[in-house]
């Protein structure tokens, strides 16, 4: 009993890890038809936002807080990662819709160029720059309609991006002059620890549970209600649905799909960012730490099947389940006395790349009975 | 509008071939030995390129695990030098299997003993594994990026598979090639990779060959049709499952040639080969040199990777920049490539912009048929 619960928990700790950062994945390729390369990098930059808070939060000021910087982190990676992902979208991805293969490549570059970033710019002046990001792309929306429709609104627009400059080279001042680790680059891995309240361990029947893993269960339960929410119940969420659908049918019944186009992919973008946070509780956050998860993320929206976070979910935590009974050699301690070739097989899979090779056959194998995933999108078209 | 449109002079033609076969033989001496093997490497790479532009540039299927089947050619060359020159070590096995206490030869190395077996492993092999792989996505209609992602995905598993098998392959060692002996001559002496260096550039233009006399002809045609609409190629009555997987099992077939080339000359080979960035490379030189044009993907191959070289020479950290900045560059504004651009009407249109042509009002392909009367 208490072997099928350490072994549940560690399947979902490892499922929810790969849930929250398949779950943005799966609204951006699975909406959009997007294939975003640079999602790892998305989640990359939440790591290191989680890493930046937390050094900020030491400072005198917000020191009495410092035990909620990781709760402030989240937030800040959602909108960090977010603001990132909508430039891509204003900028590349626009121009490729329908054309995924280039998307592929196109977010590919991006991804290179977002570790090369982190590497080769110091993270007060990349903090800076975000920081004038935000205010460029949002200072613009909150002016009145008056000024929206007037002919000089691009005067407006343009003098909010000056101001959005200077405060970020201003910003990017102050934090490099006054939290010296940020003020130089290096392709180092850096650490974010956990604040106090989060280290340690449970205790539940009988069976002792580490904190930061439970941190991120909740934090990927909460996104998974939050977007389901947000998909289901809110109106942008009814336009997406919609657009989604029959993207010509809706535009013609006035939804703008530019808009819901942005909307998507910034909440796709943010998630990526809250799954840096749980992700840099886990590990050294470094440039490549995106890298390590792309793959796996991809494995779970063609797992579970396009279009549905049901079958994302379900992916994610049978992956995660199957990798720990695989990767820990499980099955050999619930029955002991199998066959030899048996158990031997068991042993030659029983490490963490071994497991994976492993869960690859399997998907496979899964993929030749139902091609299009757990959950397909039904339709009678020859091409979906 | 296709290279057909050029036609060269039979002279020129002839001309171009003696100044190509003059400037092969007299490179080794017209180069220091570094250069020499940096291009002998690169044009090595630009076999796998070849190979990516058939199943990309004219079939449709881009594939990002291309690194499995370089990395599984340059396996097999490495460990049948490995094996063959391994009688000084104890139990006349290569000298890494002593660090893991491995004492007899893993049977599937047995046949790596002979020479004939391993000249048909090192393309067999990879062509196989491709026409497996391949076999298995396209038997169920996975295309597109599904297919990329597969790709991908199966090229980490054999990352992860090479990499932690020490007893069988020395893992993220790699095996090391320059020190062994082929022939009674030292893998790595100046003589032997000069005579690389001829192989390498004979097999790119007989590659070249071979991918010019795949794409010509009704497999050509099924191939460029699958690419652009494969329903209705389905039901025309051709099976598009068999053409992808031959097509995807030539370009394996040609990643494996091209990993054993490039092994012998940069004298390891290592799980580093399966990298993702690597494969994705791959892609991109293809990318620039223009798919769809087989001399664009040779081309495109040589010089990124030589320019990456100069580049990470100079300046280690900007060629990171470069290069996503060459893949945005290339898919946002050069869809066709450098040479696929030079081919259509990209100096056409650049030169209209400057005023130095007409601009040809109705439809452009018709009136410059018409002017040159020559319709496809």
């Amino acid at each position: 009993m208490e072997l099928l619960l350490d072994s549940l928990f560690n399947g979902v700790a490892i499922g929810s890890v790969l849930l929250v950062a398949a779950l943005g994945l799966a609204i951006v390729f699975g909406l959009m038809g997007v294939i975003n390369l640079a999602h790892g990098e998305l989640m990359m930059l939440g790591a290191y936002t989680t890493y930046v808070t937390q050094l900020i939060f030491k400072l005198p000021i917000l020191k009495p807080f410092y035990n909620s910087y990781i709760i402030v982190s989240i937030f800040l990676a959602f909108i960090v990662s977010g603001v990132v992902g909508i430039l891509l979208e204003k900028t590349i991805i626009r121009k490729l819709y329908g054309s995924p293969l280039e998307t592929l490549l196109a977010t590919w570059g991006v991804s290179l160029i977002l570790q090369q970033f982190v590497r080769s710019v110091p993270l007060a002046y990349g903090t800076g720059l975000v920081i004038s990001l935000i205010i460029g792309l949002f200072l613009p929306t909150t002016f009145s309609s008056k000024i929206k429709e007037s002919i000089n609104f691009k005067y407006f627009k343009f003098s909010s991006w000056i101001l959005a400059a200077l405060t970020g080279v201003l910003t990017g001042g102050v934090i490099s002059s006054t939290v010296s680790k940020l003020s130089r680059a290096s392709a180092r891995n850096v650490d974010v620890t956990a604040p106090s309240w989060m280290r340690g361990q449970v205790e539940i029947l009988g069976t002792a549970f580490p904190k930061t893993r439970l941190m991120i269960i909740v934090i990927t339960l909460i996104s998974v209600i939050a977007i389901t929410l947000f998909l289901n119940q809110s109106a942008w969420g009814m336009r997406i649905r919609a657009v989604t659908q029959n993207r010509q049918m809706s535009d013609c019944l006035g939804i703008s799909t530019e808009k819901v186009d942005i909307i998507t992919f910034g909440i796709g973008s943010g998630l990526a960012g809250v799954a840096g946070v749980a992700v840099s509780l886990l590990g050294s956050v470094g440039p490549n730490v995106g890298g390590n998860y792309i793959v796996g993320c991809f494995m779970v929206v063609v797992l579970g099947g396009v279009g549905n976070l049901l079958g994302t979910v379900l992916a994610s935590f049978g992956i995660g389940i199957m990798t720990d009974l695989i990767g820990a050699g499980r099955l050999l301690s619930i029955w002991p006395d199998m066959p030899l070739p048996l158990s031997n097989t068991i042993n030659f899979f029983a490490t963490t790349s071994m497991a994976r090779v492993m869960i690859f056959a399997l998907i496979v194998i899964f993929l030749q009975f139902k091609p299009t995933g757990l959950f397909p999108q039904k339709g009678r078209m020859v091409e979906n | 509008m296709s290279l057909s449109k050029f036609k060269f002079d039979k002279r020129i033609v002839l001309s171009f071939w003696i100044i190509l076969i003059a400037l092969i033989i007299a490179a080794p001496t017209l180069l220091p030995v570094f250069r020499l093997n940096l291009l002998g490497r690169y044009l090595s790479l630009s076999i796998v390129a070849l190979g990516v532009d058939l199943i990309w540039g004219y079939t449709g299927l881009l594939s990002l695990g291309q690194g499995i089947f370089f990395a599984l050619g340059g396996y097999c060359a490495a460990m049948y030098l490995q094996i063959t020159s391994s009688s000084e070590f104890p139990n006349n096995i290569p000298e890494f299997f002593a660090l893991y206490g491995v004492e007899k030869l893993p049977f599937f190395w047995e046949p790596f003993k002979s020479p004939i077996f391993t000249f048909f492993a090192i393309w067999i092999i990879p062509a196989l594994v491709a026409g497996l792989i391949g076999f298995l996505v396209f038997r169920n209609r996975i295309k597109g990026v599904y297919f990329s992602i597969l790709t991908q995905a199966s090229l980490l598993v054999f990352f992860n598979f090479f990499n932690g098998q020490q007893k069988l392959i020395n893992g993220t060692n790699g095996l090391k090639t320059d020190v062994t002996q082929l022939f009674g001559q030292m893998v790595g002496s100046e003589s032997m990779q000069r005579i690389f260096f001829w192989i390498t550039a004979i097999l790119v233009i007989a590659t070249w060959f071979f991918a010019k006399w795949v794409v010509r002809g009704r497999f050509g045609n099924i191939l460029i049709g699958i690419r652009d609409d494969e329903p209705r190629v389905r039901f025309t009555g051709y099976n598009p499952v068999i053409f992808k997987t031959i097509v995807f099992s030539i370009a394996g077939g040609l990643a494996g040639i091209s990993g054993a080339l490039y092994t012998v000359q940069s004298g390891i080979v290592s799980p580093q080969f399966m990298t993702v960035p690597f494969s994705i490379e791959m892609v991109i030189w293809v990318a620039v040199g223009g798919r769809g044009t087989l001399l664009g993907a040779i081309l495109g191959a040589v010089f990124i990777n030589y320019a990456k070289s100069l580049v990470s020479e100079a300046l280690p950290a900007s060629w990171m920049f470069i290069q996503g900045g060459l893949f945005i560059l290339v898919v946002t504004a050069l869809p066709e490539g450098v040479l696929g651009w030079i081919q259509g009407d990209g100096p056409r249109n650049l030169l209209q912009r400057f005023g130095l042509k007409r601009k040809i009002e109705t439809y452009p392909s018709l009136e410059v048929n018409n002017q040159e009367g020559n319709n496809e």
